[in-house]
């Protein structure tokens, strides 16, 4: 797994709320059998227009955010379904981290699982970030996961929170299963004292 | 003196469910129950495959076959396109390969995830349930912690039969009372959402209690705990009882015999003890709760039937303002205007929220010697196959084909539309499904999320109904 470094990328703007999992990849994305081929159902439905061809309007689309890396999302990102497909296709395309005011538990989790952070700020930091990408859409901010800070241009910095398990596992990109299975003693105690509906 | 502290309903599961706490990190949480379909869970078994590892525990994993299976008929040439048939095609060839019990596409038994475990008795009190798909919160209706996960935690419980989580807090949804007439348990959860938002139960665990889900049937909790995604929620829980017992007992996978008793008697500890505190409560009365019909492009956005569109000026927040304003464009209807009226041109019934025996039941007295409207078309898509076999015994599909209705076979279908039942680009749909997001039920399409009564009320009319003129 890739070990999670700073990103100083601009910030894409899609300031919208609720912005479901069905928005993130239409259900038709996933049919796929594995990781790679999801991405290009990202945001299918603003990205492209019914005959396929790009709206050039979505912000995603516009030149400038190319290779831009950070995501500014509204209230409940990625709320609705628990599709992992959702962070695979946002990876998929460059983005390495999303900022909204707040997460769906099961897109964070999952979100985490796969070097894709997700970052929760309050209202008027989430402000300040719309500002600066509507005043100097060009300008770079910098997330540092080590010291949990985001730089912006004018000098500006602020903390942000996240559980010292995921960063652990995020910097030093520790297999979680592999974690679980360090504890092969614990479970198989508590499996012996566990009786429960066994399917045949 | 040593005083135990009163817990929650939630606690108690989660207690006895902790294999391993260390600080600083997640709970090692042991699952009971992994439930598995052909969407979520390819990649986790190629990852498997990678790490040479076998499923621990096959004899705690279900698998079934649900969101891109063809409902228009049993045959593998109505499978929808390629990726489909590889995709069921690879779930088989994973559940033979790692001795995972397989209802497989065409099985008698197969049918959507959340419906086919209640109903084989699988999913029990007290258990921790997960599975790759967020509506795995249908099964907290037993007084089992059940949540969805992703296709990397579906690794996790393949290879481990174990879960890393923090514990969520608890939420008290309480309704007392006795529902009106006409108002289902749908009403109840979506008026519950749209009290709270679609985030907010966010990093909550559901409890419903009080007397008015008291006395709802197995399959009414089902519909309720179902949508606490809906809300934020990870999972709703109902506290089990002789109606949770009664509908267990001799189910194909329920305890027998001795056993049954011993699990009875073990089930009836799942209960929040007196005193117990919750981080959060919402209490509501039954009788407040009228029809709801959502109007918008997220479940959180539901009126009473009777209500009008509310007007944009009524929200302080600008994000909130600037996303109603884009989900009312994408609907295509007004602020001010009534729901009730507004001309539809399908009807879904079916999902695992609403698609169980009772539901069609309900909507089937509706549409008796009814018709359903020429503009419409309605879908009746059963959650299992054992449901539709009941529903022919009971004469339900001669109801639904004499009104014109489309009479299918079991799974998801129009509820995601990844099998090629979908609305067209603008269609409207009064869909009992849970889900009313952009595009969700065919791109373009435009859903109204409502009761297997206000649906089939609606189909009659050819436009959002109130099935309180027709019972
Ligand atoms: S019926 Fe709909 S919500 Fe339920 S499992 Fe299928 S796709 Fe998901």
């Amino acid at each position: 797994m890739n070990n999670f470094n700073t990103i100083t990328s601009k910030v894409i703007p899609l300031p919208r709320n609720n912005i479901d999992t069905d928005q993130i990849i239409p259900a038709r994305y996933l049919k796929a059998t594995d990781k790679v081929s999801v991405a290009e159902g990202l945001f299918a439905d603003w990205r492209f227009y019914p005959d396929g061809s790009p709206n050039q309007e979505f912000i995603i689309n516009q030149k400038i955010y190319q290779n831009a890396e950070i995501l500014l999302a509204g209230d409940n990102f990625g709320c609705g379904s628990s599709r992992e497909h959702a962070p695979w296709a946002i990876t998929g395309n460059g983005i390495k981290a999303v900022i909204s005011t707040s997460f769906a538990d099961i897109f964070k989790n999952n979100a985490l699982k796969n070097n894709l952070l997700p970052i929760t700020v309050d209202p008027e930091i989430h402000k300040s970030l719309l500002d600066l990408s509507e005043e100097a859409p060009e300008a770079n901010i910098s997330i540092d996961l080590e010291t949990q800070k985001v730089f912006l241009p004018a000098g500006q910095e602020f903390d942000f929170q996240i559980d010292p398990f995921a960063k652990k596992c995020l910097l030093n990109g520790v297999d979680q299963l592999g974690y679980i299975l360090s504890f092969e003693a614990n479970i198989a105690e508590y499996e012996k004292t566990r009786k429960s509906v066994i399917i045949q | 003196m040593n005083i135990v502290k009163p817990k929650t309903l939630f606690d108690k599961v989660w207690e006895r469910h902790i294999v391993s706490e260390e600080a600083d990190s997640p709970t090692i949480l042991y699952i009971d129950l992994h439930l598995i379909h052909e969407v979520t869970s390819p990649q986790a078994f190629s990852g498997l495959r990678q790490r040479e590892m076998k499923v621990r525990r096959p004899d705690k994993t279900l698998g079934v076959m649900d969101h891109s299976t063809p409902t228009i008929s049993l045959l593998e040439s109505d499978i929808i396109d390629n990726m489909s048939k590889i995709q069921m095609d690879q779930m088989a060839i994973n559940c033979k390969e790692f001795g995972i019990k397989l209802y497989e596409f065409g099985s008698p038994d197969n049918g959507i995830v959340h419906v086919v475990a209640p109903e084989k008795g699988v999913s029990q009190p007290g258990m921790t349930i997960v599975c790759g798909d967020s509506h795995t919160s249908t099964h907290g209706a037993f007084g089992a912690l059940a949540f969805g996960i992703g296709t990397s935690e579906v690794e996790h419980v393949l290879g481990s039969q174990c879960l890393l989580q923090y514990k969520p807090k608890s939420y008290e949804v309480r309704v007392d009372g006795k529902l009106k007439k006409g108002v289902t348990a749908k009403d109840i959860i979506l008026t519950v959402i749209a009290k709270i938002g679609t985030g907010g139960g966010t990093g909550h665990v559901f409890e419903f209690t009080g007397s008015a889900i008291r006395s709802l049937s197995m399959e009414e909790r089902m519909t309720i705990c179902n949508m606490s995604i809906e809300g934020g929620a990870r999972a709703g829980m109902v506290a089990p009882d002789e109606t949770t017992f009664e509908y267990l007992k001799g189910k194909e996978f329920s305890p027998k015999g001795e056993e049954w008793e011993t699990a009875v008697e073990n089930w009836k500890s799942l209960t929040t003890d007196e005193g117990a505190i919750y981080d959060a409560q919402l209490i509501l009365n039954a009788e407040d709760i009228e029809p709801m019909v959502t109007y918008g492009t997220n479940p959180g956005m539901g009126i009473q039937i009777t209500e009008s569109i509310p007007y944009l000026i009524s929200i302080a927040d600008p994000d909130s303002k600037v996303s109603t304003e884009k989900a009312l464009d994408y609907m295509g209807i007004s602020p001010g205007k009534k729901i009730m009226g507004h001309p539809i041109d399908v009807v879904f019934l079916g999902s695992c929220t609403n698609s169980r025996i009772s539901d069609l039941r309900q909507a089937a007295e509706i549409l008796k010697d009814r018709k359903v409207a020429d503009s419409v078309r309605m879908l009746v898509v059963p959650g299992s196959q054992l449901i539709k076999k009941q529903a022919e015994a009971e004469g339900l599909d001669i109801i639904f084909k004499a009104a014109g209705a489309e009479w299918r076979e079991a799974g998801c279908s129009m509820c995601l539309a990844m099998n090629g039942d979908q609305l067209s680009p603008g269609q409207y749909a009064v869909s009992t499904s849970n889900r009313n997001f952009e595009g969700r039920q065919g791109k373009g399409g435009r859903t109204f999320l409502a009761s297997p009564l206000t649906a089939a009320a609606s189909a009659i009319a050819g436009k959002v109904a109130d099935a309180r003129g027709y019972l």
